[in-house]
């Protein structure tokens, strides 16, 4: 179990940590998702702590994509979805008939695995766009924030040069960083992540993980991976779906050395997935 | 046995792949022959006197077709104005709006329209509105074009929206833009070289039109100095110079006739040359 | 719920609502159009519908100084330059098809196609002129004669040779829906999965034989799709047509004669007739003709949209 464990564990002292703050960032009771008849999420209850980082991990076709898409109703998307349940983020309920997604969306960042920045747009106006096409004009703010989320993305001195340059030309990872810059530019108070490195090469990976322990300071960070080393590297706690079910959720070192479920213990070693 | 069966199938092969051959050739051979009498009998009618000067009384030979070029290109700017927008708009609609069946039943109808003869439109603009105004005029001519142009931007629109990868859409989406500014400013924007493209064959295709100008613009001997007069149109100019028993008329069709291939194919080149990468991706 | 970012920007669902509805409307405009024509087709023709009933489909008595009306010489037409067309056509259509797609070394295959592109592109009236002074002349002097000669003995084969003709019609047609049915097919046989193609191969085939089993049957639904298609072009083809054909309101004994079909009667009469019943009896002819194509044309969109998937672009 402890050879899955890397030797400098930032979350070797997770009971030394300070209480996390009272309200939950995302609080799921009783969530199942439906796209047409098929139940993709089944009776999914979770309390995701604020200012951490939450990994779900699970073998494909779990559902994980799904949740993690319930939290900025990114779901309804598909046509013949259909939700039953709650879910909070920060105790106000995101369902309820007088939310609009679109505004659920602007508390919620999102970033997908393949990196997507506008190709008609350059770098910098990327970064501003959620702003922009939200209705802010004030040009001091948007350069403000323009730095200062490109600075947050660690992407800052590697573009300083050619904010008009455009988007496209840069190179994978720092594509990826620059939709998490852009994610960060609305001050969103989570940020949700699908597989953000999957595509990338280990250099530009190590990067985005070194990236969300930083980030993790201000944001509360929920990340999809099918990478178990990934999830124990960088996260604080971790959620095993499996077949639409929560089957075990917890601090991430208690999941990866000492889990109560079989299933957890058959994934987390190998066994399938 | 074997080896003159196989010596059978190969000359068979050889003898299907020789025919299918000579027919493409036949294909493409009228085009040759077209475009080698237009450069034969109309390139040396082109001389300044044939761009600006107004046609000269029947008979007489000299004279230009300036007001029928004008036209030509003032029907197309004209048309533009009603087409472009419906067109986009309505191929936005079923490109980003799914209903399965009211989109089949939009897309099979502007199928159908795009088949319509198009002396058919020139009659239903004929009793819309040189009937009611009695008279020919510019704007019956600009909007039987502009109508011929909706089916046409409406599909190809379609087309080029559903190119854009569904990633740019849910990266905007998941910013918190509302769905219209998602549409108008972020897809359309990725789309806008594929749908001018469109405009422009569509341009290229009612631009070379006479049938329907027959009796809604109707042709102009001198200036239009206003949307409620007859416009003269290059190809309406050649249609009646073609079939009137003057020679010189008969040369001026031919040099007008190359004028107009010319510009219809320029546009075609130039919407080749745009669309070159995304041919490259398809491959041959 | 609020958020310092909203800066002045809508919260409420409206933009969403009114853009949808404003696109809506337009494609609704689609329907707006077939409408349109039915209808002022329809009205324009009450008229002659009135006075002549079911005789003008039987009629071919097309006399205006007369008022008396009927369409069967331009059915027949139009019917005859179409067939002609096609028979010329498709042939051709189809096997450059083929040829484009399975038989011709890759370096052949892009400029081909772009000439075919340019032919599509090139309008009636110039493929007119070309007919009158280069191609009729011709027929005249060196393709009738010689057609003449050797098939005389059939009945459509004899009588005097003026050049203007149902037959340099049905040449002309033919050109003109040579691109269309080509790009279709090649669109339709492109769109067959390799996976066929792959097992003939693997049983030894050599490429004729390939294209002949595995590529032809599988696509002969949506090639009979795109001859369609070529026929509801043929049908609805107006200006050289009209150049070629003779203009005479006469049912051709011969493939020499004259002829006259719906669109050309229409081009020609339509700014100069001079009476109510006139202009309605050409409504009506315009009726007749847009009936058929929109008939043919559904039946190809069918046969083309439920043959190919989503591989096949639409054709204007």
């Amino acid at each position: 179990m402890d050879a899955l464990l890397p030797s400098t564990m930032p979350n070797a002292t997770a009971e030394s940590k300070p209480a996390p703050p009272a309200v939950p960032a995302v609080s799921a009771r009783g969530l199942s998702i439906f796209f047409g008849n098929k139940a993709v999420l089944k009776n999914v209850t979770i309390d995701i702590a604020a200012r951490a980082v939450t990994a779900i991990i699970g073998p494909s076709g779990c559902g994980k994509s799904t949740f993690l898409r319930s939290i900025n109703r990114m779901h309804e998307l598909n046509p013949d979805a259909r939700m039953e349940g709650e879910i909070r983020l920060f105790g106000d309920n995101i369902y309820s008939r007088d939310v609009e997604p679109v505004v659920v969306r602007r508390r919620v960042g999102m970033v997908f695995q393949k990196s997507n920045p506008f190709p008609t747009m350059s770098i910098a106006e990327n970064v501003t766009v959620g702003l922009r096409l939200n209705g802010l004009r004030d040009k001091k703010l948007l350069t403000e924030r323009t730095e200062q989320s490109l600075r947050m993305a660690a992407l800052w001195d590697e573009v300083k040069d050619r904010l008009h340059a455009p988007a496209i030309s840069l190179s994978g990872g720092q594509q990826q960083r620059l939709c998490i810059a852009r994610a960060l530019a609305v001050q969103p108070e989570v940020l949700l992540m699908d597989e953000p490195a999957s595509a990338l090469d280990p250099l530009a990976t190590q990067k985005i993980e070194d990236l969300i322990i930083e980030l993790k300071k201000d944001y509360t960070i929920v990340i999809v991976t099918h990478n178990m080393q990934q999830a124990a590297r960088s996260s604080d706690f971790t959620a095993f779906f499996y077949l639409g079910d929560l089957v075990e959720f917890g601090a991430t070192t208690r999941i990866f050395t000492n889990p109560t479920q079989k299933r957890t213990e058959d994934y987390v070693t190998g066994r399938f997935g | 046995m074997t080896a003159h069966n196989h010596h059978w199938r190969k000359a068979k092969n050889g003898l299907m792949q020789s025919l299918t051959c000579v027919c493409a050739v036949l294909v493409i051979l009228p085009l040759l022959l077209v475009f080698f009498q237009l450069v034969a009998r109309g390139a040396s009618s082109l001389n300044w006197a044939f761009f600006t000067q107004l046609p000269k009384p029947a008979g007489e030979a000299g004279g230009g077709m300036a007001n029928a070029i004008a036209g030509t290109f003032v029907l197309m700017l004209l048309a533009s104005t009603l087409g472009v927008p419906v067109g986009v708009l309505g191929g936005v609609f079923l490109s980003e709006y799914s209903h399965r069946h009211l989109n089949w039943w939009i897309r099979f109808g502007a199928d159908v329209i795009n088949g319509v003869p198009s002396i058919t439109w020139g009659m239903v603009v004929y009793a819309l509105m040189v009937l009611p105004m009695k008279g020919f005029s510019l704007l019956a001519g600009a909007v039987v074009l502009g109508l011929m142009m909706i089916p046409l931007i409406m599909r190809t629109t379609e087309e080029v929206l559903q190119l854009v990868p569904t990633g740019y859409r849910e990266a905007a989406l998941a910013l918190g833009i509302a769905q219209w500014r998602v549409i108008s400013q972020i897809v359309l924007r990725t789309a806008l070289k594929g749908i001018i493209t469109g405009v422009m064959l569509a341009l290229a295709r009612v631009g070379g039109e006479t049938a329907p100008l027959l009796f809604t613009a109707f042709g102009n001997a001198y200036w239009t100095h206003r949307l409620t007069e007859p416009v003269a149109a290059l190809p309406l100019q050649i249609f009646n110079y073609a079939i009137s028993p003057y020679d010189d008329w008969h040369r001026q069709a031919w040099a007008g006739a190359l004028v107009l291939i010319l510009l219809v194919s320029s546009i075609n080149v130039c919407v080749r040359v745009l669309t070159r990468d995304r041919f490259a991706k398809r491959g041959s | 719920m609020s958020n310092p970012n909203q800066g002045k920007s809508d919260v409420s669902p409206w933009g969403d609502r009114a853009f949808k509805g404003l696109t809506l409307m337009m494609a609704l405009s689609v329907f707006v159009l077939i409408v349109l024509i039915g209808y002022e087709l329809a009205h324009g023709s009450a008229k002659a519908m009135r006075l002549f009933g079911w005789h003008f489909l039987t009629s071919s008595d097309w006399d205006p100084v007369n008022e008396k009306f009927g369409a069967v010489p331009f059915i027949f037409g139009t019917l005859a330059s179409s067939l002609i067309g096609l028979m010329i056509a498709v042939p051709l259509s189809i096997a450059t098809a083929v040829y484009l797609t399975e038989l011709a070394p890759l370096w052949i295959r892009q400029p081909l196609t772009i000439f075919i592109e340019l032919l599509a592109a090139v309008p009636s009236v110039i493929l007119g002129l070309w007919g009158i002074y280069v191609m009729v002349p011709w027929l005249r002097v060196h393709l009738f004669p010689f057609l003449q000669h050797t098939l005389g003995f059939l009945p459509f084969f004899q009588g005097p040779i003026y050049g203007p003709s149902v037959l340099a019609g049905g040449i002309i047609v033919a050109i003109m829906i040579l691109p269309i049915i080509t790009s279709v097919s090649r669109e339709i046989l492109r769109s067959v999965p390799g996976l066929q193609r792959e097992a003939a191969y693997a049983l030894g085939a050599t490429r004729w034989e390939v294209t002949r089993i595995a590529v032809l049957s599988y696509a002969k639904k949506g090639l009979f799709g795109a001859v369609i298609l070529g026929l509801g072009r043929a049908l609805g083809e107006t200006m050289a047509v009209t150049m070629v054909i003779g203009n005479s309101p006469q049912i051709a004994k011969s493939l020499f004669a004259p002829g006259y079909t719906l669109a050309s009667v229409v081009a020609n009469e339509f700014s100069e007739a001079t009476t109510d019943t006139y202009l309605s009896a050409l409504f009506e002819v315009g009726l007749v003709l847009l009936g058929v194509t929109v008939l043919v044309n559904a039946l190809a969109q069918l046969l083309l949209k439920t043959f190919a998937g989503p591989g096949v672009k639409p054709q204007s």
